[in-house]
């Protein structure tokens, strides 16, 4: 790892007067960035390190709750608030990672996760993200892992996060400070697609730092009707191939809202919006999902190695909607 | 940037206090190996996918390998070499070696220091992804999956995993664990 110089942050304002120097970075749990630094794929001149800040609780605020953006993916997904009202983002944080990297992870840091792309990570490869302009390892490579929806020419990179897929459809709110203050970034809007831009991954300004992320009271009406569907090549810790985060508002026998959003096929979470607006209004019942699956897929475009994830996509909102129908539980 | 500055770190390190000035650059694993003679840790893939690493902080397991020790200034870390009362073995130790959880050894300590984590992590009646229903408080059943899955972020090349499981399943053995 190259040397770095490091400096521990104590309060918020220390932070961002921090990263406002030449290529400094935030570090919290640390367990994507020194992997990318072990590898010299993020090469920053200085570590500020935001674990001492006060971002770590989480709150009820105007009926939703306030997840503290240094709260560690383990607590979270584990504190009674989140499982009872928001047992999605639960089931979404539990399918990911292994105990020890949940332990360690923030929820911050896990919005700020860059792609598992091999060709991002392999330094004798080209590749847009890591260095503009200098291509794509994956485009005529070995795809298996890539995009099926949003990617451009110069990437086909998909994001790696569970949690996020979850805090998609459940339409959460990004909190951030920077030099000029507060603000609030809508979750679809946090992460973005390729593009021409590949290498960048979010709206977050560099000198911005999230304190939290809101889930809206509006969330609850899906913990009855909700589930995440995580479809992978070995039975835990490892990487979506696709996942589907189902969540349903389901009364008097009829769909009154859903919320589908989909991991591993996009540079960021994949917010099924056909799929949704199919399922308003119909019953929750197979041939209701099927199509709302169809709606969804029809615009996916595969490669040679990932052309199954189009059909994968399709059964798995398929099945995700069934389970969440049918109160969330796998049987 | 040619000089390489050096941070204070406080770490108490099973049950012994160390005061350190360390390169930023330094892991907890390398600082645990190379630093205070506790070579027990184990350093297998260094990026966080086999686990062989792990350690126990304030009560959790991490892998030590993505940690900068910089960062856990003030933590109290336990190792594998901080797991038994002299010469009494953990009970998982013991058990491990009854029900051989290990063939060549070089991920045993990673996955005691997870197991012992595990089971208090159980004792809070953490769900984890295989729970049925997370919405359900309470108890947790610690059955052969619940096991698998807790421990699925330690990998053992030679395959000991149906002694790891029974291993565990003995010190739990029969009884439910309450929240």
């Amino acid at each position: 790892m190259n040397p770095f110089a490091y400096t521990r942050a104590t309060n918020q304002q220390a932070a961002i007067q921090a990263i406002a120097q030449q290529n400094a970075k935030f570090i919290a749990g640390g367990t994507n960035l020194l992997d990318l630094m072990k590898e010299h794929v993020e090469q920053p001149a200085r570590l500020i390190d935001i674990n001492r800040l006060e971002f770590t609780q989480i709150v009820e605020r105007n009926g939703g709750l306030r997840l503290g953006a240094l709260a560690k993916n383990s607590d979270t997904a584990n504190h009674r608030l989140v499982r009872e009202r928001y047992p999605l983002v639960t089931q979404a944080i539990l399918a990911g990672a292994s105990a020890q990297l949940r332990n360690a992870a923030t929820n911050g840091g896990n919005l700020m996760q860059r792609t598992r792309c091999y060709y991002f990570y392999d330094t004798a490869m080209p590749c847009n993200k890591r260095e503009p302009d200098s291509g794509c390892g994956a485009l005529e490579g070995f795809s298996r892992i890539h995009a099926i929806f949003g990617s451009s020419r110069q990437c086909i990179a998909t994001h790696p996060s569970d949690m996020c897929v979850a805090l998609a459809a459940l339409d959460a709110t990004v909190q951030v400070e920077g030099p000029q203050g507060p603000r609030s970034i809508p979750f679809a809007e946090f992460h973005r697609l390729p593009g021409e831009t590949p290498q960048i991954d979010t709206n977050l300004q560099r000198d911005e730092l999230i304190t939290a992320i809101d889930l809206p009271s509006t969330g609850n009406v899906f913990a009855d009707h909700s589930y995440y569907l995580k479809v992978r090549d070995r039975a835990s810790y490892a990487f979506a191939l696709v996942s589907v985060a189902a969540a349903l508002d389901i009364r008097n026998g009829v769909i009154q809202e859903a919320r589908v959003a989909m991991g591993g096929v996009a540079h960021k979470p994949w917010r099924a919006t056909k799929a949704e607006s199919t399922l308003k209004g119909q019953r929750p019942e197979e041939n209701s999902f099927r199509m709302a699956a169809e709606a969804e897929m029809q615009s996916a475009v595969g490669t040679e190695h990932n052309r199954f994830k189009i059909e994968l996509g399709r059964r798995a909102i398929v099945r995700a909607l069934t389970i969440a129908a049918s109160s969330g539980r796998a049987a | 940037m040619n000089l390489i500055e050096s941070v204070a770190v406080r770490l108490r390190v099973n049950g012994t206090n160390y005061g350190l000035r360390l390169d930023p650059r330094t892991t907890l694993l390398n600082l645990l190996r190379e630093k205070l003679d506790l070579p027990g840790t184990k350093k297998g893939c260094d990026h966080g996918q086999c686990g062989a690493c792990t350690v126990i902080i304030d009560g959790r397991c991490i892998n030590s390998c993505l940690a900068l020790a910089v960062i856990y200034d003030g933590s109290e870390i336990t190792t594998v070499e901080g797991l038994a009362q002299g010469d009494e073995l953990h009970p998982l130790q013991t058990a491990f070696v009854r029900h051989e959880g290990f063939q060549c050894g070089y991920c045993t300590s990673g996955q005691l220091c997870s197991a012992v984590a595990m089971l208090t992590e159980v004792d809070h009646g953490a769900a984890s992804h295989v729970t049925a229903d997370v919405r359900k408080e309470g108890n947790v059943v610690l059955t052969d999956d619940e096991i698998r899955e807790r421990m699925s972020g330690n990998i053992c090349r030679c395959g000991a995993y149906p002694g790891i499981v029974a291993a565990i399943r003995e010190v739990t053995e029969g009884s439910l664990i309450s929240q």
